[in-house]
């Protein structure tokens, strides 16, 4: 047990949730993010899947929105500390996105629009555990939000999920993105507590 | 390849409450005294964890607001859970655990030389604040001025601090709501011409609440700035 701070009692949720530790719930959703905001035009949205062979994928707004989607409902976890519960989304999964991509890659390398990078491994983004995601509580996704697409992998912290989704670089060596150089985790599970380098 | 560098684990440590300074009717500057810590740089923030009796924990991350020691300055959010224990039951000598320092990308360097354009949004001005004090330690050059946004003047971190004039800082306190008396601005939200009329090649940094954010930044995109060098951390 850490050091005890005299008279404090902490206020304890009434109800069952469980989080991960050092998280507590919010109900309204929080924005962060490093720089402004980019804006980006549907018409002009383009995803580029890029293999370790030099194979490039593409699609448009129009064939994202043509692939079959799914409604995932999940929790999130931001390493900021707020978790929020239930969450409604509607997006592709990414079993459907790299169906059809060759690779032997181990690692993906997101990066967004606005130059913000983020790493996982592959298989983090396989097996119906992640979704790119144009839709959020009913509604278009704002850009604030990571509009007009983002990337939704729950089971890590937020800053993997990245906004303004415009690329996957398919590697098969680790490549640390923006905040992971900056010291935060390279794996980010909030379960175990993955916030910085070394936890 | 790229190898990244593991250091140690950012380890919890004990700091004991030394100092305390009222900013507002809601906010106050606490000054820890923090064995082992290794020092950090103006912009980065730590988490707070406190723990009550029976092991019942919650933590919080908070801005630095001074560069050469540990000091929070923390608005208490009426029905929170973490911010009334620290303005109102914290006493001098009660302990807290932080770790620390965190963040690399919204931090200035006294050796950056560019100038700085800093825009606050109400307690979004801590770590912005840990820039300017900096600054002087440092008797950088960089012409630095920072456009502080309130609703009321009774809203202001820092007042006598600011007031102070200082060569290279030029403040600009913008009200949304009440002004002073014969304030040349009316309560309003941020324009353009708050900004000041310096060229767009600076180093900018914003802090404070999201819409706040969101205004702010896409003013500095208007008036050309590059996106790149715009900098923001945001609450809420």
């Amino acid at each position: 047990m850490g050091i005890v701070s005299p008279g404090f009692h902490g206020r304890r949720r009434e109800s069952a949730v469980q989080l991960p530790p050092g998280q507590y719930l919010t109900e309204d959703f929080p924005v962060l993010s490093a720089g402004p905001t980019p804006r980006i035009p549907e018409e002009e949205w383009e995803l580029t899947v890029a293999t370790e062979t030099g194979g490039q994928y593409r699609w448009t707004w129009r064939e994202l929105l043509d692939l079959p989607f799914e409604t995932p409902r999940v929790d999130i976890h931001c390493v900021t500390k707020w978790s929020k519960l239930g969450t409604d989304w509607q997006g592709v999964s990414l079993d459907v996105l790299l169906e059809d991509v060759e690779t032997a890659a181990d690692f993906a390398l997101v990066s967004s629009y606005g130059g913000y990078t983020t790493n996982l491994p592959l298989e983090d983004l396989l097996d119906g555990q992640a979704w790119i995601v144009y839709r959020y509580d009913g509604e278009e996704l704002a850009p604030e939000h990571g509009g007009p697409v983002r990337l939704l992998v729950p089971h890590l912290y937020f800053w993997k999920s990245a906004k303004w989704l415009r690329g996957i670089d398919l590697l098969t060596e680790n490549e640390p993105g923006f905040w992971e150089t900056a010291g935060y985790h390279d794996y980010g599970d909030p379960w175990r507590e993955q916030r910085y380098q070394g936890d | 390849m790229a190898r990244a560098a593991v250091p140690g684990r950012l380890t919890w440590r004990v700091a004991r409450l030394a100092e305390t300074r009222r900013e507002t009717d809601t906010a106050r500057t606490l000054v820890f005294d923090v064995p082992g810590w290794p020092g950090h740089l103006a912009g980065q923030h730590v988490d707070v964890r406190l723990t009550a009796a029976d092991g019942y924990t919650a933590q919080r991350s908070y801005s630095l607001s001074a560069p050469d020691r540990v000091e929070l300055t923390v608005q208490r959010i009426a029905d929170g859970e973490v911010s009334p224990y620290l303005t109102d039951v914290l006493g001098i000598g009660d302990p807290v655990e932080l770790r620390g320092p965190v963040g690399g990308w919204f931090v200035w360097r006294p050796d950056a030389g560019r100038d700085v354009l800093l825009i606050a949004g109400g307690s979004g001005v801590a770590p912005l604040m840990a820039m300017v004090r900096a600054r002087r330690l440092a008797g950088s050059g960089a012409r630095f001025r920072l456009v502080y946004s309130t609703r009321t003047p009774g809203d202001v971190f820092y007042a006598d601090e600011l007031r102070r004039p200082e060569p290279g800082l030029d403040v600009a306190h913008v009200y949304t709501r009440v002004a002073p008396e014969g304030w040349p601005r009316p309560p309003g939200r941020l324009t353009a011409a708050d900004l000041g009329d310096g060229p767009p090649d600076r180093d900018c940094f914003v802090c404070g609440p999201t819409g706040f954010v969101e205004s702010a930044a896409d003013l500095l995109l208007a008036r050309g700035h590059d996106p790149r060098r715009i900098r923001t951390e945001r609450f809420g």
